[in-house]
């Protein structure tokens, strides 16, 4: 009995599957010598180009870094930086970027779905390779927003440190930030509010064009704001920097403490010698042992603040903020109208799984925003120690985290390759 | 005491050289082990697509590379289409006035009694989706919106998958390339 039910149920299942699945209309029988054409469609055409700006990269980081360490040529340099502009940004319309590389990679980590171009990788992966051998030669010129950032800087202006030090914890904000929505897959901020993109695709929205007007005027008196207020990436080149094997100098052979290059730099990165001044090994070791106590404190109190935020910032993501619009019109028995709300009723899932969707998001931002509240108490804590750690220094010396490699201050130095000054004894 | 110091910081220096070097070829490791040897291209699944018209208003591009493309196969070859006429139109005939799509991208022939074949000019169509509407609404089905790959960037993140309403925007493998209609509904997996 049991089994002839389960049979007359699937060939009742078979009928109405078949009928839900026929045409409305028939498929026409012509009676003239006419046949049904075939669906054109055309094969892609960017793709080869992605293996070209693998080489194209490959290519512009080595020269960029052979103009910066052996010929220290700022015109290689600021040719190179031409060359960017109009490869990367003007014609391959600035996508892929390193910038926004960070994103992919962190989705393929944690979103187990999520298949990676290699080409991404690649774009990721080369700049901070180059960085961690010659320092940030990928600064330099060959991102093209580095390299737009350097061509309208024309009436330097120095920031005071006031401004430039508090100012320089936002790229780790933004770091951590898109490091999260990229793990959640919530979105990709990194690229939707890159400020130049509009500028190259002609398609900008106003607030984005705004943005980017703002950035570039700015850029015409302070250096490089984005590069050094925001973006996400130059903080992982600027550890790799740290470390680099070759860095370029400010001198080409030996410093004469001639302070013509003091205020060359667009980016503030060249350290003076320090004055030393006498200072007792105890109260030095006593504010180092202060600021490792600390150190535990920035953490935990960094990773609670931020998990406060954890529904706010969970809420960008699409299916959170399905789920509560879904949960709107369940509770006022109504409809908001979006498309939103539209697809979702006809896709014909269940209320609840969307719900439970969502709440699983939700809590991956509860562990998400503990993480990287973590990380940002980590980095502050690790900074104010760099401060507290002494460092001796005879000789101005370009700083290797923030040092773009630019080359603008080779002009400065009056000293050549064999030692010798230009400047007149007196 | 002092070359003592020195060769500490060098030694800490190495170590973090080499910390550094390794993190980065991990990181590069287990992203290339989820990496495919294909590439991917955007592209419409159409059976989640609702028409919402957002693709002819949030590609990059500033002319869409989403376009409708026509399943000969599937289509009716209807006299009066739901994809080329607008609701309640009293002639039958090519008039501009008669016509749902907004650019007369979708052209009408005769084929024989009474039959009509209908076809898209590319050039002229702009992914708005209106034909496709009308189509599922009164037809077969047999229009539905696809990314051209011709025309599209294939951008890092697809702007139009960030704004689409059904999740209709998904990445397949360059050889697949197209997603198109196989019936008036999905296939059952």
């Amino acid at each position: 009995m049991q089994k002839i039910k389960y049979i007359l149920f699937s060939i009742l299942f078979f009928i109405t599957f078949q009928v839900v699945n026929a045409q409305r209309f028939p498929e026409p029988e012509f009676e003239t010598d006419y046949t049904v054409p075939e669906t054109q469609t055309v094969s892609p055409r960017a793709l080869a180009w992605e293996y070209m700006d693998v080489v194209v990269l490959f290519a512009a980081l080595s020269i960029m870094s052979w103009f910066v360490l052996k010929k220290r040529s700022r015109k290689g340099i600021f040719w190179t930086s031409i060359f960017s502009i109009a490869y990367f940004g003007a014609f391959r319309e600035g996508c892929v970027c390193s910038v926004g590389s960070i994103q992919n990679i962190t989705l393929s980590l944690f979103q187990a779905d999520y298949v990676i171009p290699l080409t991404v990788i690649a774009f990721f992966v080369l700049p901070l390779l180059f960085t961690l051998l010659f320092g940030r030669t990928f600064c330099a010129g060959v991102c093209f927003m580095g390299a737009l950032q350097d061509l309208v800087h024309i009436k330097p202006v120095t920031v005071p440190t006031w401004i430039s030090k508090p100012l320089s914890a936002l790229p780790y904000i933004y770091l951590v930030l898109a490091l999260l929505l990229a793990a959640t897959g919530a979105d990709f901020i990194v690229c939707r509010y890159d400020p130049f993109i509009g500028f190259f695709r002609m398609n900008a929205t106003f607030g984005m064009f705004i943005f980017g007007a703002i950035i570039l005027i700015l850029g015409i008196f302070v250096g490089r704001p984005y590069c050094r207020f925001l973006c996400p990436y130059g903080v992982l080149l600027s550890w790799m920097s740290r470390l680099s094997i070759w860095h370029t100098t400010v001198t080409p052979s030996a410093c004469i403490q001639c302070k013509l290059c003091e205020t060359s730099c667009p980016v503030d990165a060249i350290d003076k010698p320090t004055i030393v001044k006498p200072e007792s090994a105890d109260k030095g070791r006593k504010r180092l042992i202060t600021l490792l106590i600390l150190l535990p404190v920035f953490v935990f109190v960094g990773g609670f603040m931020s998990s406060l935020m954890y529904k706010q910032l969970s809420a960008i993501h699409p299916t959170v903020s399905l789920a509560e619009e879904i949960k709107w019109e369940i509770d006022n028995h109504k409809k908001t109208g979006s498309e939103e709300s539209k697809a979702f009723h006809t896709s014909g899932i269940p209320a609840e799984q969307l719900f439970a969707d969502a709440a699983s998001i939700q809590s991956q931002f509860y562990v998400g925003t503990w993480i990287a509240g973590t990380l940002l108490g980590l980095f502050f804590g690790i900074s104010l120690l760099q401060h507290a750690v002494v460092q001796r220094r005879t000789d101005y010396e370009p700083n290797k985290s923030n040092c773009v490699s630019c080359g603008k201050c080779y002009k400065y130095c009056p000293v050549d390759k064999d030692g010798k000054s230009s400047l007149i004894q007196l | 005491m002092q070359k003592n110091k020195l060769n500490r910081r060098e030694f800490l220096k190495t170590g973090l050289r080499a910390t550094a070097f390794l993190s980065l070829a991990s990181i590069t490791g287990l992203a290339v082990s989820k990496s495919m040897s294909d590439d991917l291209v955007w592209q419409i699944d159409p059976y989640k697509c609702v028409q919402c018209g957002r693709c002819a208003t949030n590609c990059v591009l500033n002319i869409s590379a989403v376009k409708c493309m026509h399943v000969h196969k599937m289509c009716g070859y209807c006299d009066l289409c739901g994809g080329y006429f607008k609701p309640q139109v009293k002639n039958l005939d090519t008039g501009a006035e008669n016509q749902l799509c907004p650019t007369k991208a979708l052209k009408r022939k005769f084929v024989e009694d009474p039959y009509y074949l209908y076809e898209i000019e590319e050039e002229l169509c702009n992914g708005c989706g209106k034909c496709v509407e009308g189509c599922d609404a009164f037809g077969n089905g047999s229009l539905h919106l696809q990314i051209n790959h011709n025309i599209c960037t294939n951008c890092n993140q697809c702007a139009i998958s960030k704004v689409c309403p059904a999740d209709a925007i998904v990445q397949i493998p360059e050889k697949k390339g197209y997603m198109l209609k196989t019936g008036f509904s999905a296939p059952k997996a």
